[in-house]
C-alpha cells in the first residue's frame, strides 16, 4: 500500500465519519460545524485528485458562504438552545434501509464497469489546469452556454431568496 | 496510485449517508444539510472522472464549477424559504407543514 492510498484511507474515513456525525447530531449548531469538517475532507480528496483550483473553490464558497449561511438559519430558527422531541422521523429504519439499498446497488453496478479498476496516468510535464478550465468555461466551442446559464440562476436565486425571506411588515 | 473504484465508492457512501440525512431528519435545516452531502458526493464523483480520464478535457471540472454554482443557488433559495416559513408558522419541523395535505 502506498503513501497515496493510505493518506486517501484517512481523508475518506474522516469524511464519512463527520458525514455520518452531519446526519445524526441532536444539535443543529454542532450538525452544521460538522458540515464544514466533511466539507474540508471533500477539498482534501479535490487536492488528492490535482484538481487544485476546485479544492481551492471548494474551501471558498462551501465552506466560507454555505456553510455560513447554515449556520445563520440555523440561528435564525430556533427558539431554545436544545431542539425539543426526537430530530428523526418515525421511519427512520426505513431511511436507513433506503439509503443502503443505494450504497450496494451503486457499489454493484459500478463494479459491473470495465472502468472501475482504472488508475490515473501521471498529468503531462507543464500542465495547466486552471487555464485550460477558464478557456473551456469561456470558449464558444465549450462550455460558455452553461455557464452563463448557471449565472443567470445564481441571478435569479438572488432575487428570488431577498423576496422570498423578506419581511412585508 | 489510488484506483478509481476507491473514490466511487467513497462518493457513494457519501451519497448514500446524505440521503439518510434526506429521508430521516425532521427539521428542514438538516435536509438541506442532507443535500448537501449528495451534491458533494456528485462533485467528487466529476472530478475524479476528469483525472482518471483524458485531462485535457475539461467537462468535469467546468460541471463541478457548475454544481457549486446549483448549490449555492440551493441553498439561498432553500434557507430563504425556511426562514420564512418560521415567520408564519413558527416551526420549521418537516412533519408539521402539512397545509397541502388532503
Amino acid at each position: 500500500m502506498t503513501a497515496q492510498q493510505i493518506i486517501f484511507l484517512i481523508v475518506a474515513l474522516y469524511t464519512l465519519g463527520s458525514a455520518l456525525m452531519v446526519v445524526t447530531t441532536r444539535n443543529l449548531v454542532h450538525a452544521a460545524l460538522w458540515l464544514v469538517s466533511t466539507l474540508f475532507g471533500v477539498a482534501v480528496a479535490y487536492a488528492l485528485l490535482n484538481a487544485n483550483f476546485i479544492a481551492v473553490v471548494q474551501v471558498v464558497v462551501y465552506i466560507g458562504a454555505i456553510a455560513i449561511l447554515f449556520i445563520f438559519a440555523v440561528m435564525l430558527t430556533r427558539k431554545d438552545m436544545r431542539d425539543a422531541g426526537p430530530q428523526m422521523n418515525s421511519n427512520w429504519w426505513a431511511g436507513a434501509l433506503v439509503a443502503v439499498l443505494v450504497f450496494g446497488g451503486l457499489t454493484s453496478l459500478l463494479s459491473g464497469w470495465s472502468g472501475f479498476q482504472n488508475t490515473a496516468a501521471a498529468l503531462p510535464s507543464g500542465f495547466d489546469a486552471i487555464s485550460l478550465l477558464g478557456e473551456s468555461l469561456t470558449s464558444p466551442e465549450a462550455f460558455v452556454l452553461p455557464f452563463e446559464v448557471a449565472s443567470v440562476l445564481l441571478l435569479a436565486a438572488l432575487v428570488g431568496a431577498v423576496y422570498v425571506a423578506f419581511n412585508k411588515k | 496510485m489510488v484506483p478509481l473504484s476507491w473514490y466511487l465508492i467513497f462518493a457513494a457512501a457519501l451519497f448514500s449517508i446524505g440521503l439518510f440525512g434526506v429521508l430521516v431528519r425532521r427539521n428542514a435545516v438538516a435536509i438541506l444539510l442532507g443535500v448537501e452531502l449528495m451534491l458533494n458526493a456528485v462533485n467528487i464523483n466529476l472530478v475524479a472522472f476528469w483525472r482518471y480520464s483524458e485531462a485535457f478535457a475539461m467537462a468535469g471540472q467546468v460541471f463541478a464549477v457548475i454544481v457549486f454554482a446549483v448549490a449555492a443557488a440551493e441553498v439561498s433559495v432553500g434557507l430563504a424559504l425556511v426562514i420564512s416559513v418560521y415567520r408564519r408558522r413558527n416551526t420549521v419541523v418537516a412533519d408539521e407543514l402539512d397545509m397541502l395535505k388532503w
